[in-house]
């Protein structure tokens, strides 16, 4: 008797609670990595994406910047202890955090941004960099006027293949007889070494060069701008650095990203597993400068490729030896 | 690629710019080392250098106003060091590579303290190029030399002016006894810890021009980390050098044209040397250099000792 009395009671309990988190608004809160609010790239885009999930979802939002990487852990457990619904890592340098924190609160849901843990409360998002590579790639192709076209990698690893096989194969598709020339830094923080190699490309007949390097990558649009020649901006919108000479840039949508997994959680619909978003998902995209005239034929071309892209008719490659 | 790729103008220049932050910093590891203080700092000497320097132009529009700052900023930290490890006797690898982690934690504060966002600095006012009339219109080296960032020339006059210091002046005499043998030095009259004072203090001025040369010579910004291990390299050239200004010169500009043959090279799809070799090369050869198999490199005597009288 006094058995079934504690289980009504427990399972009244449960009930008001789900009937009032019904009720509240969602919370989804994020935690950025060291860059903070104001790093122009994936914490402010995180932040745009939990802002519209405000205005258009009625979601509650919030921010906890880290100051050091040991605030990773702290921050997001605090989060969770406040009683957050969902919570946001961005940047694959939470991982960890996110491994370690999330199997201690099953109830909370957690997403993290570019990189993959796997928990039955994570949804990890990563993006197709290849896809919007290959339309950069179709740009500076139809840009070109001399037919050679720069590439610059940070470190040659996975990622930054990937973005070199979707680069190619959109230039060779535009320009089959378009030459690509190809240099790594090393790194993806030394500006003065980005700047000589756009330099070696520029000298060797390259009039646009696309850069993964992140800032690295800030000394090829320096090299841009003393040659008078052109370049093609990576992850956030870089044309507003030089709208002049970054005619273009490859975006990484993590606004879209954070958006998508606020709403699925308000319909009930939150899938906690890696997702690749892709143009078609509206995870990545091309950006054009609004400081220069774009010919409509390049717009043209490169939005007929993304079509193509997101119909499944061209499947772009991720490494080179896909190429 | 044919021989001749090996000595174009491109090559060449490519091969000063990004030989000259490590001319300064390298000289600097000279005149500090001979005095008997080794100076891992420069890393963050340099950092804190191209930081000054890029601040001081973004308020002022003056980059040259910015070159004296980023000199003034390298001697205060390098004041640190001197105070560390000549008055208090601390190690001096220890101590440098402490002030390596507060530059770069420093750096990166002041960045966001000032325009409230990380990574990046916006664009300042850069060094406008200096192009020599005589020179830029010989026929070989015209194309080379004609046409730099005023640092690239100010790093040759730098060198020559350390070697004369170090070897034509009493004061080299000096210095280089005092990184010999201090007590003799003392026992002479040569106040020992004035002279290490000064040379520390040197090398963090020129330290600080090798960081001007990357974030207003070279660049217009400054970004976090942006040296990415030049002082060190400096500091291999310097010890390839033989621990003389002409012969970290010469190193220098060896590392400097190595890398951009590498990029060249990269550039036209030739693997000849992988790039992760040439990233090493100046390790590599320091290492080489210490091990007594290319050369023979003798460090000062005193080096790292802290003197007590």
């Amino acid at each position: 008797m006094k058995r079934l009395l504690v289980l009504s009671l427990v399972l009244a309990l449960a009930f008001t609670v789900g009937a009032a988190a019904n009720a509240a608004p969602i919370r989804s809160v994020m935690v950025t990595d060291v860059g903070g609010l104001g790093d122009q790239s994936f914490n402010d885009a995180a932040w745009r994406g939990l802002k519209r999930a405000e205005e258009e979802l009625g979601a509650a939002i919030g921010v906890v910047e880290s100051t050091m990487m040991t605030d990773y852990e702290p921050n997001l457990a605090n989060l969770a202890e406040s009683g957050a619904d969902l919570i946001w890592a961005v940047g694959f340098l939470m991982t960890d955090a996110v491994d370690n924190i999330a199997p201690l609160y099953p109830d909370i849901k957690f997403g993290l941004i570019d990189a993959v843990v796997e928990h039955p409360n994570v949804a990890s998002f990563t993006f197709k960099d290849n896809e919007a590579s290959y339309l950069a790639g179709v740009f500076a192709a139809l840009w070109s006027e001399t037919g050679k076209i720069g590439f610059i990698g940070g470190m040659d690893s996975p990622v930054i293949e990937r973005f070199e096989a979707g680069f190619r194969a959109g230039v060779k598709a535009a320009n089959p007889n378009a030459e690509v020339l190809i240099g790594y830094a090393g790194n993806f923080n030394d500006p003065g070494k980005g700047k000589e190699l756009a330099l070696t490309q520029y000298n060797q007949g390259a009039d646009i060069i696309y850069h993964a390097a992140g800032a690295t990558g800030l000394g090829l649009i320096e090299a841009a701008r003393e040659t008078g020649k052109y370049a093609i901006g990576v992850d956030s919108d870089q044309t507003v650095l030089d709208p002049e000479h970054v005619v273009a840039s490859m975006l990484k949508r993590v606004d879209n990203a954070v958006f998508t997994g606020v709403r699925d959680l308000i319909n009930n619909e939150f899938v906690a597993a890696h997702r690749e978003l892709g143009l078609a998902e509206g995870g990545v995209d091309l950006a054009y400068s609004r400081g220069i005239e774009i010919p409509q034929e390049i717009v043209g071309q490169v939005e007929e490729a993304k079509r193509a892209i997101v119909a499944g008719e061209i499947v772009v490659p991720g490494t080179r030896a896909e190429l | 690629m044919n021989i001749l790729d090996l000595f174009s103008a491109a090559l060449l220049s490519s091969a000063l710019r990004m030989a000259a932050p490590l001319i300064f910093a390298s000289l600097g590891g000279v005149f500090s080392e001979r005095s008997g203080i080794v100076n891992i700092a420069l890393e963050g000497i340099m950092l804190v250098g191209a930081f000054a320097g890029m601040l001081v132009s973004y308020y002022t529009q003056n980059p040259w106003l910015g070159v004296l700052a980023a000199m003034a900023a390298g001697a205060v930290v390098s004041l640190v060091l001197a105070v560390m490890s000549i008055t208090l006797r601390s190690d001096q690898v220890v101590t440098g590579v402490a002030i390596n982690i507060l530059a770069l934690g420093v750096t990166g504060f002041l960045l966001r303290r000032t325009f409230g966002h990380a990574g990046q600095s916006p664009s300042v006012v850069k060094l406008a190029d200096w192009s020599i009339p005589i020179l830029k219109d010989l026929p070989v080296l015209g194309p080379i030399l004609g046409k730099h960032t005023p640092p690239v020339y100010l790093a040759f006059l730098a060198a020559a002016a350390a070697h004369i210091i170090l070897y034509k002046t009493p004061l080299g005499l000096r210095i280089r006894s005092a990184g010999e043998h201090p007590r003799a030095a003392d026992t002479m009259g040569v106040n020992v810890f004035k002279i290490r004072y000064l040379c520390v203090l040197i090398s963090g001025v020129l330290g600080g021009l090798g960081g001007a040369t990357l974030s207003l010579g070279l660049l217009s910004s400054f970004v976090e980390n942006m040296t990415s291990g030049r002082g060190y390299i400096a500091l291999a050239a310097m010890i390839f050098g033989k621990w003389t200004p002409l012969g970290a010169l010469g190193a220098c500009l060896f590392f400097g044209y190595a890398d951009a043959l590498q990029m060249l090279a990269q550039t036209l799809g030739i693997a000849i040397i992988p790039r992760e070799f040439i990233l090493m090369l100046p390790y590599v050869l320091t290492m080489l250099v210490l091990a007594g198999i290319v050369g023979r490199a003798v460090p000062p005597a005193a080096e790292g000792k802290p003197y007590e009288r």
